[in-house]
């Protein structure tokens, strides 16, 4: 296996004038969710009064931050709060040529998934364009250790990568009105699940009976950023049942 | 009871300044439109920048109150109450706004604020997520809301109004001032060649635009990236939506431009039919501006502080 060896590269653009994207490359690439997140603990370690929020999504840390409240040590610009956040960047060893490393690496988490067909309206067609048995497709989905690479579309929705290629597909022409809450769907390379009852054109595969946004939890996201997932078949008995 | 809304108007909703820190998990700012309105309203009735106020759309509450409380309404003229200045509206005295003389929304401070369950740190009502605010919905004709502890006027309620304010001068025709987005340069010119027309389809979560469809040169697709309030996405169409206060945190569709801080309100106080244009600053005058814009309401918080208890 040939390992590179090559330090990260860094880069910045404006989102508006009170919000900045940090990119550190491509998330599909080897290590840049683990950089990311170190990036983003660092942050709220040093935690500047500048800074209102953070937003880690694929290869990138957003920073919402208040231009008033930029120090005058930083010159009060955008320039100078780049540059501070990129010696932040460097001393964390977020661009060190070796990937670094997360301080608790939490263990994958479970998420059970009923892909009974009653739950799952797209789930035969999705066999029949990928050429596989119901079955087939089922097993390839839950026999990978995913990602989540970004929550967003709706509070507590997690992009998830590591789909495998054979199950890739495109989004429905036209995105349904209403899918129901907890529906496991594919959009892409990606797939993903709709905490809420919303409109969406992924084509759905099953349902999970656990709630993955609760506003009375903090976070309020089951999942986050970087997390791990794995799904796990149960029984329509087992999905009906679920507490 | 302390506030009884008798008719609730066409969308009244409760919002203070926003649900800023939950953006990682998925979930929307939500607050103001016109957040700098609903400044100036809180500031005018003794209230703390942030505490929750009603927004109002296009047509007005009847409402009553259980108590004496200081009322003041900022952004869009309504038709029953002087704007910009502090009322005494004693208990069981009705408050009736009617319809929008200029502009989209306003705000109603009450003193003490109105005293909703937070949700996340927020008051704000997140409408598409029913949650935050008043049950997470818009009020509704027969509610009853509870209010906070309110501070008292030095001597009566203010024979003052606000001077000097610092919110952009509202219009049916405005100028936005824009800075360039991520995907700006793979735009053939058009943002800044004509004007457009708002969609009737806007709402909280944006502002539909319609004009000469907006060209780009590529048509690789991008991955889903942050958003702000004041993002002005295109999607194939090539008619821009500019996303607001409801807008979801990641969007797939390519960033043109970035309206300003400083003119977001007069974003929000565009209706349907409406027109606008667009005009390109750097990163660094739109950050003075902003500075200029809080340093006014500086003044104004400072000069307000006298008078009350």
């Amino acid at each position: 296996m040939q390992v590179r060896l090559k330090s990260q590269a860094i880069s910045f653009s404006a989102l508006g004038d009170s919000a900045l994207e940090i990119s550190l490359g491509d998330a599909s690439e080897a290590g840049v969710i683990e950089r990311v997140h170190v990036l983003v603990e660092a942050l709220k370690k040093e935690n500047p009064r500048w800074i209102n929020a953070l937003l880690p999504a694929y290869g990138t840390v957003v920073i919402f931050y208040d231009a008033i409240k930029l120090p005058p040590s930083l010159g009060g610009e955008y320039e100078a709060a780049c540059a501070w956040i990129k010696a932040l960047a460097v001393s964390q060893g977020v661009l060190a040529r070796r990937t670094p490393k997360l301080a608790n690496k939490a263990k994958p988490i479970e998420i059970p998934v009923c892909y009974d067909s009653s739950l799952a309206p797209d789930l035969e067609l999705v066999a029949a364009k990928v050429k596989l048995s119901v079955e087939a497709v089922i097993k390839l989905h839950s026999a990978v250790t995913y990602r989540v690479h970004a929550i967003g579309f709706a509070p507590g929705f997690p992009y998830l990568a590591g789909l495998n290629p054979k199950l890739k597909l495109p989004r429905l022409k036209t995105p349904r009105e209403k899918v129901a809450a907890g529906s496991v769907g594919i959009g892409g390379d990606q797939t993903g699940i709709y905490p809420f009852a919303t409109p969406g054109g992924w084509n759905i595969i099953g349902q999970t009976p656990v709630k993955l946004f609760d506003v009375k939890k903090e976070p309020p996201s089951l999942l986050s950023g970087g997390d791990e997932v794995i799904f796990k078949p149960i029984t329509k008995e087992a999905f009906s049942q679920w507490i | 009871m302390d506030m009884k809304i008798h008719k609730a108007g066409l969308l009244t909703t409760v919002q203070d300044l926003g649900r800023t820190g939950y953006r990682a998990s998925g979930v929307p700012v939500c607050g103001p439109m016109d957040s700098v309105a609903l400044r100036l309203a809180n500031l005018l009735v003794g209230n703390s920048e942030s505490c929750a106020c009603l927004e109002i759309t296009l047509v007005g509450p009847e409402i009553e109150f259980s108590g004496d409380r200081i009322i003041a309404l900022t952004g869009a003229k309504l038709q029953g109450l002087e704007p910009n200045r502090p009322h005494l509206l004693k208990a069981g005295q009705k408050l009736n706004l009617g319809s929008c003389v200029s502009g989209a929304r306003a705000y109603l401070a009450i003193s003490g604020g109105v005293n909703t369950e937070p949700v996340l740190g927020s008051r704000s009502t997140y409408l598409r997520g029913e949650f935050g605010g008043f049950k997470g919905r818009a009020l509704k004709d027969s509610d009853s809301l509870k209010l906070g502890v309110s501070r008292s006027f030095k001597s009566g309620v203010g024979n003052f109004y606000l001077h000097g304010s610092p919110l952009p001068p509202y219009s049916s025709t405005v100028n936005l001032r824009v800075i360039s987005g991520a995907q700006g340069a793979e735009f053939l010119p058009g943002l800044f060649t004509q004007s457009f027309t708002v969609s009737s389809a806007s709402d909280r979560m944006g502002l539909r635009l319609m004009g000469k469809a907006l060209q780009r040169k590529v048509t690789q697709e991008l991955r889903s990236h942050a958003v702000i309030p004041g993002t002005i996405q295109v999607p194939a169409d090539g008619q821009p939506i500019i996303l607001m206060a409801d807008a979801q945190t990641l969007g797939g569709y390519p960033q043109i431009a970035h309206v300003c801080s400083v003119d977001l309100p007069l974003v929000a106080q565009l209706k349907a039919n409406d027109t606008l244009a667009f005009s390109l600053i750097t990163l660094v005058d739109a950050q003075e501006l902003l500075k200029k814009r809080e340093h006014t309401i500086t003044l104004i918080r400072e000069g307000l502080r006298e008078r009350f208890i």
